[in-house]
Parts: structure tokens; C-alpha cells; sequence
């Protein structure tokens, strides 16, 4: 096992100064990140961000333009990949074909000059649950089974980090889920750190103790997952995790901890605290809210909205019942489509296309991002990936 | 009722076609086969006359014959050995490396598959003759390697090129250095675009006869003995040794079937 000294115990990776181009086009902008030693580290961002090509540095499988990478303290930039203690789970899981599970599984093992690798690869099969299936080829294995294969070769090494290149892309919504709790299991159980590269937002607030949101080659936001979904520091962010209402507003004054905002002629309140954006008196802010903290009120029932609550007037437009919750599409002055979740407890029946409602949330939970930048940013990015 | 034979024929009109495209290849090397048992009245074996089996007990029983056979035998498997390597090699730069002159060469590799034979045997004939080269089994075997090449080359570089790079890309990741990558992983996935290709060198450079001509000298291969011997008339063991060789090639092609059958069995 090559257990580098660490210098910082701290950081299982550290990158400084990391980019890479190709010729004028710029996949990743020199970028600095620290991952924490046995932690669950997520790479989220749509295709093209830059994401794949900053874990295939840290692998050693793409030479960096600038920068380096330093694993447990040590600098690694200049070796190659075979003398990394990392290992990959390639997004197809690059099973050899021709060899079968068990030796796909003790092919690190072997690579290493240990002889003795029986016991090890039943071990680590017992650990994905394929023990009995050593003897298999790759393509007699199911799409899940072959995704744990993957893992098993890579994790029998004892690498000092895991790295996984949208591991359960290829498989469908039921066991991708079913995956995802697995391999957090696998992580909580081996105390490998993981970096684990996905554009699938879910998946890596599911998984990940720590997220980095990339866009465009750079790291926009970096955080543990409710802290970027609750605050999210670009229109980035928030659209791309989860969806989120951007209404543009003035700022009218500032008053305590909070900033007074005025929207199509709807006063807001925003908590000077949430506000990612620098601002003052006339100046534009974008107001924020997640469609699940908002309440929708029939306009007959208006008088029954408590004082204090941001409220905003608007007029049905679609409504979708999903089960757990109906989802709203509301015209309002302040903003042609806001959306609105409302869980399904009890249901007003008033609420239908054409309806006038009120929209009112608790001033709290709104929060402030600068009104400088594209207001849809990220919402196509991830339907384009489903797309794909 | 009229319809009923017809109804028989519309069904069984693919198993009809494809008997007879059979029968059509078949039909000579039955010919063939039937002639190895013959003991022909005059110097030709061209009609039947009564069964016998002095051919088979004696395969070697006519002059000059099996040494043109061994002859063969070992320029096929000396062609097949260096082609085999030869395109193998061309064929990973070609489908792995950019370099100079790659695009013509590409294009240059299949002259010659598409080259007449004659043209190809006569001008490395005059090129022999020219260096002042003395014709015989050296002559014959470069002859043999060089038009083997190509279809080596095609047949591995298929192969290579539908090959995941990833897979390597993996090897690596699993800590094995380059030459440990490709022992393991790249020329076991490229062996049966290899084996195709060093097949096809074999039966090529057995039978070939235009291109060994013009080479050969005083050299006689089996290919040229067949031919001589034709003019004077054939005995009865060149058709001995024709069927034995078409019973090998299927017994070899009813094994390899026999084997890809039981991993397919295996894969469902």
C-alpha cells in the first residue's frame, strides 16, 4: 500500500492553480480546491463544465496546462498514471472483456506483484453483494452488476481517493437510486475519500458531504448541500439546483438586518444576510425564493394572510398534480412564471387555471443574488443533459 | 391442391437457395475428393475407371511432389510469421499515431490487395533481377510477406480501432505501466483481428501461383507442381493432398464455430 507522508493530514487532495486548454478553447480556469480527507466530495455542473477533465487530472490521465496536484501532501503532477495511489470508476466501467470478474477485480492487485489475491477479491465481491459471480464474464453481468464490479476493482487497491466519473449515468432512475445509497454505504464503511463526478444535482445532494458547482470551467460555488441549495451564490446555482423563483427588484432602503425591496409595486423584504449581491438605495437585486416555501391563497381569502409575509398578486396559469405535491405555474406582475409547490395536505379546490391568488413566505427565506448576471442561467443545463 | 406444393415451396424457398449455393461451391472439392479414389486408365485423371486406394497409401509415391509440399508448408508458415508481425506493427501505428506520410501510407497499403498479380509478380521479378538477387525460397518468401502484409494490416487495424481507449485508460489507473498494458489488455483484445489476419496469410501464401512464378526460379511450390504436373498429366495424389487440405481447413473451421458456439452458450 503507498501511503504518501502527509504533510496535511487535512486534505486527501489538494489542487493549486489547476486549468487545462486545448488550443484557444478553455476547459477548466485555473482552479483552487482542498478535499477533506474521508469525505464524500461532489463535482455537479452539466456536460462540457470541465467537471470529467478535472478528475481525469487528479488521475494523471490528462496532463494539466498549469498547476499542480498534490494527493496526502505530495505532489503528483509529474508522475504517471500507473504510480497515482488513486483509482478511477470509468463512466462505461471499462470492464476488461476478455478477462472475467475475478481477475478484472484483482487486476491491481496483480499489477502490484500480490500473489495471493483469492482472499481479497472474495472479500471486496462480498462488499458490492456479487460473491458467487467471480467466474462471469463483463457482459453476462446486468448494467447495476457491472457498475459494482467497477467499483470493487477500484476500491480493492485502498486507493487514497476514489475518483468516479458519472458512475451511474448509464443506469435507469430505479436502481441509480438504489446505487447511490449503496455506494454512500460502500464510502461510510471503507473511509475512502470520494470524489464523484455527476451533472445530476440530485444525485450529488444525495450522496455528497460537500458539493463544488461548476460552470463553464469554473467552480461557481462550493459547499455542503443544503448550504448551496438554501443559499445559493449565483442564478447559477439556483437554477441549476433545484429550480427557484428570480423576481428583479429595487432596492427602496435598508432597515435593521433586512433591505426593503420594491417589485411591479409589491414591497419584499429581504434579509441583508442572505443577500449575495452588494447593494444599495435604487440599485437591482434579485429576489429569490424556492418554489416549496411559497403559500398560495385564493384573492377571496386575502385577509387571512398573517402581517409581515412577503406577498406578491398573481393569476393561475397550470397546474400539475404530481402526488406528493400540486405544482403551480402563476402569473404575477412581479415575474410572468412563478412556480409553486403546494403539498398535497388540504387541498383547495378554488385552486384551478384561470384562479387569482396571492402568493405570500416567510421574509426569511428569501435570498438576494447580484441582478448583473443572465437571470436563466443553468436552467437549460441540466435539461440538456437529460436530453442527451 | 394446386396451391399446396407451392405453399411448400414459399416456405422452404431460403433452405432451397441456400442448398444449392452450397452444393454450387462444394461440388468440385466433391469432385475432388471422389478422383483421390480413382485409378485413371491413362496419364489423366479426368475419367472414372475403378475404385482404389493406392493414392492414399502412397501420397508421396510421386517424384518431387511432397518436397514442393513441405516447400510450401514452410514458406506458408514463414509468411504468415512475418506478415502477421509485420502488419500487426503498421497497423498499430497507423490506427494509434499521427506521423508523416500516415495518409499515404493508408492508401498505399491496399495496392496489393488491388494491384493485378501478374503486374505485381513481374515488376518484383525485374526488381529481383535487377538487385542481381538469386531467385529461389528467399525471393519467394519476401514476395510472399509483402502481398500478406495488407490484409494483416486491415484486418488488425479494424480491430484496433474499435477498441475502447478506455480500457487502457483503465489498465493504467490499475497501476500497470505501459508495457504491462499492452501484454495484458491491448494485444489480447486486438488477437482475433490478428488470427484473422494471419489466417488469411496462411491460405494465401500456400496457394498463391502468380506472384511465386515470376520469383521462383528454379523453386517449385506445390501451386507450380500442381500446374506442371497438369500439363503432363495429374496424378491421383494431387488430389489426395487437396482433399486432405480442404478436410483440415473445415475441420479447423467446425472447431472454431464449435468454441465461439460454447461461449455464446455460455454469455445467455
Amino acid at each position: 500500500m503507498t501511503t504518501a507522508p502527509t504533510a496535511e493530514p487535512g486534505d486527501a487532495v489538494r489542487l493549486t492553480g489547476l486549468s487545462r486548454t486545448y488550443g484557444s478553447f478553455t476547459a477548466v480556469h485555473p482552479l483552487d480546491l482542498a478535499v477533506p480527507a474521508g469525505s464524500f466530495f461532489a463535482l455537479l455542473g452539466a456536460s462540457g463544465c470541465g467537471k470529467t477533465t478535472t478528475l481525469r487530472m487528479i488521475a494523471g490521465l490528462e496532463e494539466p496546462t498549469t498547476g499542480t496536484v498534490a494527493l496526502g501532501g505530495r505532489d503528483v503532477t509529474a508522475l504517471p498514471p500507473y504510480k497515482r495511489p488513486v483509482n478511477t470508476v470509468f463512466q462505461n466501467y471499462a470492464l476488461f472483456p476478455h478477462l472475467d470478474i475475478h481477475e478484472n477485480v484483482a487486476f491491481g492487485l496483480r499489477r502490484r506483484g500480490i500473489k495471493s489475491v483469492a482472499k481479497q477479491v472474495a472479500e471486496m465481491l462480498e462488499l458490492v453483494q456479487l460473491g458467487g459471480l467471480a467466474r462471469r464474464k463483463p457482459h453476462q453481468l446486468s448494467g447495476g452488476q457491472q457498475q459494482r464490479v467497477a467499483v470493487a476493482r477500484a476500491l480493492i487497491n485502498k486507493p487514497e481517493v476514489l475518483l468516479l466519473d458519472e458512475p451511474l449515468g448509464a443506469l435507469d432512475l430505479k436502481l441509480r437510486r438504489q446505487m447511490q445509497l449503496e455506494l454512500k454505504r460502500i464510502q461510510t464503511e471503507v473511509g475512502i475519500t470520494f470524489i464523484h463526478v455527476t451533472h445530476d444535482q440530485e444525485e450529488a445532494m444525495t450522496m455528497a458531504d460537500t458539493v463544488a458547482v461548476m460552470n463553464a470551467g469554473r467552480v461557481e460555488q462550493l459547499g455542503a448541500p443544503a448550504d448551496l441549495y438554501e443559499n445559493p451564490g449565483s442564478t447559477f446555482v439556483a437554477n441549476f439546483l433545484g429550480t427557484s423563483n428570480l423576481i428583479e427588484a429595487e432596492v427602496t432602503g435598508t432597515s435593521g438586518g433586512d433591505i426593503q425591496l420594491v417589485a411591479a409595486g409589491q414591497r419584499l423584504t429581504l434579509p441583508a444576510a442572505r443577500c449575495a449581491a452588494e447593494v444599495a438605495a435604487g440599485g437591482r437585486v434579485l429576489a429569490g425564493i424556492r418554489p416549496e416555501k411559497v403559500a398560495l391563497t385564493h384573492r377571496d381569502d386575502e385577509d387571512s394572510v398573517a402581517e409581515g409575509r412577503n406577498r406578491v398578486p398573481g393569476r393561475i396559469v397550470d397546474s400539475s398534480y404530481i402526488g406528493v405535491s400540486t405544482q403551480y405555474v402563476i402569473d404575477s406582475p412581479v415575474c410572468p412564471e412563478l412556480e409553486v409547490f403546494v403539498p398535497n395536505v388540504e387541498r383547495d379546490g378554488r385552486l384551478v387555471p384561470g384562479a387569482p391568488v396571492v402568493l405570500h413566505w416567510n421574509p426569511a427565506h428569501t435570498f438576494g443574488l447580484d441582478a448583473a448576471q443572465d437571470i436563466d442561467a443553468g436552467i437549460d443545463a441540466d435539461a440538456e443533459e437529460a436530453a442527451a | 391442391m394446386q396451391t399446396r406444393p407451392m405453399r411448400w415451396l414459399c416456405r422452404n424457398i431460403v433452405v432451397i437457395a441456400g442448398v444449392l449455393a452450397l452444393g454450387y461451391l462444394i461440388l468440385p472439392n466433391l469432385v475432388v475428393l471422389a478422383f483421390s479414389f480413382n485409378k485413371p486408365k491413362g496419364r489423366f485423371n479426368y475419367t472414372w475407371n475403378h475404385f482404389s486406394t493406392d493414392a492414399w497409401q502412397h501420397p508421396c509415391g510421386v517424384a518431387d511432389m511432397c518436397g514442393s509440399l513441405t516447400l510450401s508448408l514452410r514458406l506458408a508458415v514463414y509468411a504468415t510469421l512475418g506478415a502477421t508481425v509485420l502488419g500487426t506493427m503498421t497497423a498499430f501505428a497507423l490506427a494509434r499515431y499521427r506521423f508523416r506520410g500516415r495518409a499515404a501510407t493508408n492508401l498505399l497499403i491496399f495496392l496489393p490487395m488491388a494491384m493485378p498479380e501478374v503486374v505485381m509478380g513481374a515488376s518484383l521479378g525485374t526488381l529481383f533481377l535487377n538487385m542481381r538477387i538469386r531467385f529461389g525460397f528467399w525471393t519467394i518468401l519476401i514476395a510472399h510477406i509483402m502481398f500478406c502484409m495488407s490484409f494483416v494490416v486491415v484486418a488488425v487495424k479494424a480491430r484496433i480501432m474499435s477498441m475502447d481507449p478506455r480500457l487502457e485508460q483503465a489498465a493504467q489507473d490499475l497501476y500497470a505501466t505501459p508495457a504491462q498494458t499492452f501484454l495484458r489488455i491491448t494485444l489480447p483484445l486486438a488477437a482475433p483481428g490478428i488470427a484473422a489476419g494471419a489466417l488469411l496469410s496462411f491460405a494465401l501464401s500456400f496457394d498463391d501461383y502468380i506472384i511465386t512464378s515470376f520469383n521462383a526460379g528454379s523453386t517449385v511450390t506445390f501451386p507450380m507442381f500442381v500446374w506442371g504436373s497438369a500439363q503432363r498429366g495429374t496424378p491421383v495424389q494431387v488430389n489426395v493432398i487437396g482433399t486432405a487440405m480442404f478436410a483440415v481447413a473445415v475441420l479447423l473451421v467446425v472447431a472454431g464455430q464449435l468454441v465461439g458456439g460454447r461461449r455464446r452458450g455460455a454469455r445467455s
